[in-house]
């Protein structure tokens, strides 16, 4: 690896860590403001100019409150638990492309991290370590609640996860590859995979839903049910960390649909966009889409906490079991049978 | 049984469709319902900038009224602190003394009127109590503070500001 290929890959790495906790953090400020536009309300509006410092607010008060850590509790684990929610939703975004390679004085540089050849296999490891933090925050806390909200979670995202890789199981047959990379250039223009694969979109907007917990499947934190959930015990920065690894989660798993189904950083008539500006300057618009994709999806997902109400658990297990699984298995199949007879066809 | 007022409805309990089953289209119905609100005009009041129009018999702050010529009405009687089921107004009464017929109307009056704004609960029976017509809840919302002693009202804030002024 050359050096300049090196140096470009650290600020690649910084550039993108910086990105996703601002976004992350800029989340919070957005969910409370979407969901007063929601209300007919204002939001917050206080802190500097249309309330634009609210994250900045809200985090020093959650560094400066106490910290308590339970006598009871699992003091190693119990400083484990968040450390590790945080840790995994932060190292998801190393194999998504932010953009097709951009030249930068005749050097050719990839807007990735990495391109490991099992990129959708590595999102779906980090994704199944996630409950980890929260298992373990639970357990360690020595409190009922947070055990059972972190029982919760972890047979929720569970069941979720197999659906989720069914789902994902038909898009492979139609790529042919679990690199990222190749996923995106295939999608080039317009031809995204929602088109392909609109019933398997759907299982996956539902399972990514469930899988980073939030509302209608937001269970593990039910207020009226489990007091506060799997962070019941949690004060000061730590629960900060619970609460911003959610945002951080919701972050990446957009990237991810966006990656995925709604073809990356492509779109229509980007190749002649392309002939005007020349190869610096549309990568970058590549990443401004593909970024505009990402934030209509944290719109989306806030979108649906203010309209659906949460499922109760029973329901949310037949959802996931009975209904999830078997549409996905029929998907696969449809997907087998579809392609299958079209290249016979000679499509 | 027939039914008198006619509003009765028989509800017919069906077994849900499949569309209804289905639940996207229900959550369709239910995001376009939230996403008109998205557009709506917000209803708050962005109160210490912005103030709600008060409707006319609104009880507010006290204010200690002066007659016509500028002096002071209360006569430190006590009845609205008899009144007072909060027993939130205590006072002094004082003797007007030569050279203050321009400040006070009578010869007695409350050298010391004080209101404590927590235990008040604005029902208006010392207005109602007072035969003098010299206090009135006529005010704005007591605003907030930081510490309890500074929720007991004097003359200062409670008499009205002098007519020459």
């Amino acid at each position: 690896m050359e050096t300049t290929d090196l140096i470009f890959r650290i600020v690649l790495i910084v550039v993108i860590f910086a990105i996703s906790l601002v976004v992350a953090m800029y989340s919070t400020y957005a969910e409370r403001k979407v969901a007063a536009f929601f209300q007919d309300r204002i939001g917050p509006n206080r802190a500097g100019p249309w309330g634009i410092l609210q994250p900045l607010a809200d985090g020093g008060k959650m560094f400066l409150k106490e910290e308590i850590i339970p006598t009871n509790a699992t003091g190693f684990l119990f400083i484990v638990g968040p450390s590790l929610a945080i840790l995994t939703a932060c190292i998801g975004s190393a194999v998504i492309p932010w953009g097709s390679a951009i030249q930068i004085g005749g050097h050719t540089f990839d807007l990735q991290v990495t391109d490991i050849n099992v990129g959708v296999l590595y999102i779906f490891g980090v994704v199944s370590l996630g409950v980890y933090g929260i298992m373990i925050g639970g357990w360690a806390s020595n409190n009922k609640y947070s055990l059972l909200g972190a029982i919760r979670a972890a047979s929720q995202n569970i069941s979720y996860e197999i659906s989720m890789g069914l789902s994902i199981i038909a898009l492979l047959m139609l790529t042919g590859t679990l690199s990222l990379k190749e996923i995106a250039e295939q999608q080039h223009g317009f031809h995204w995979n929602v088109w392909r694969q609109p019933l398997g979109f759907i299982l996956f907007l539902v399972c990514a839903f469930a899988e980073t917990n939030r509302s209608p499947f937001d269970l593990p934190e039910c207020e009226t049910e489990l007091v506060g959930g799997y962070h019941t015990e949690y004060s000061s920065m730590k629960l900060g960390f619970y609460l911003f690894a959610e945002y951080i989660n919701m972050f990446i798993s957009s990237a991810v649909m966006a990656t995925l189904y709604w073809g990356s950083y492509n779109y229509p008539g980007m190749d002649w966009v392309a002939a005007q500006v020349g190869p610096t300057i549309a990568p970058l618009i590549g990443v401004v889409v593909l970024f505009g994709k990402i934030f209509f999806s944290i719109f989306f997902f806030m979108w649906v906490r203010w309209t659906i109400p949460r499922f109760r658990y029973d329901q949310l297990m037949d959802l996931g079991w009975k209904i999830l699984i078997p549409l996905a298995i029929a998907n696969i199949v449809l997907t087998g049978v579809g392609s299958t007879l079209l290249t016979h066809f000679g499509y | 049984m027939e039914s008198l007022s006619n509003k009765r409805k028989v509800l017919e309990v069906k077994p849900l469709n499949f569309l209804e089953r289905a639940y996207l289209p229900a959550i369709v119905g239910g995001l376009s319902t939230t996403m008109k609100h998205f557009f709506k005009k917000p209803v708050t009041i962005s109160y210490p900038e912005e103030k709600r129009e008060f409707s006319e018999n609104f009880r507010g702050m006290h204010s200690l009224k002066r007659d016509e010529d500028g002096k002071e009405r209360c006569t430190a009687c006590g009845l609205c602190a008899l009144s007072c089921p909060a027993e939130a107004i205590t006072m002094t009464a004082a003797e007007r003394q030569k050279g203050e017929e321009h400040l006070y109307r009578e010869e007695k009056y409350a050298a010391v009127y004080e209101i404590n704004m927590l235990r008040c609960i604005f029902c208006g029976l010392c207005e109602e109590a007072c035969p003098k017509e010299a206090i009135y809840l006529d005010g704005d919302i007591v605003p907030a503070d930081y510490l309890r002693k500074d929720f007991i009202y004097g003359k200062d804030k409670l008499v009205e500001a002098p007519l020459n002024q």
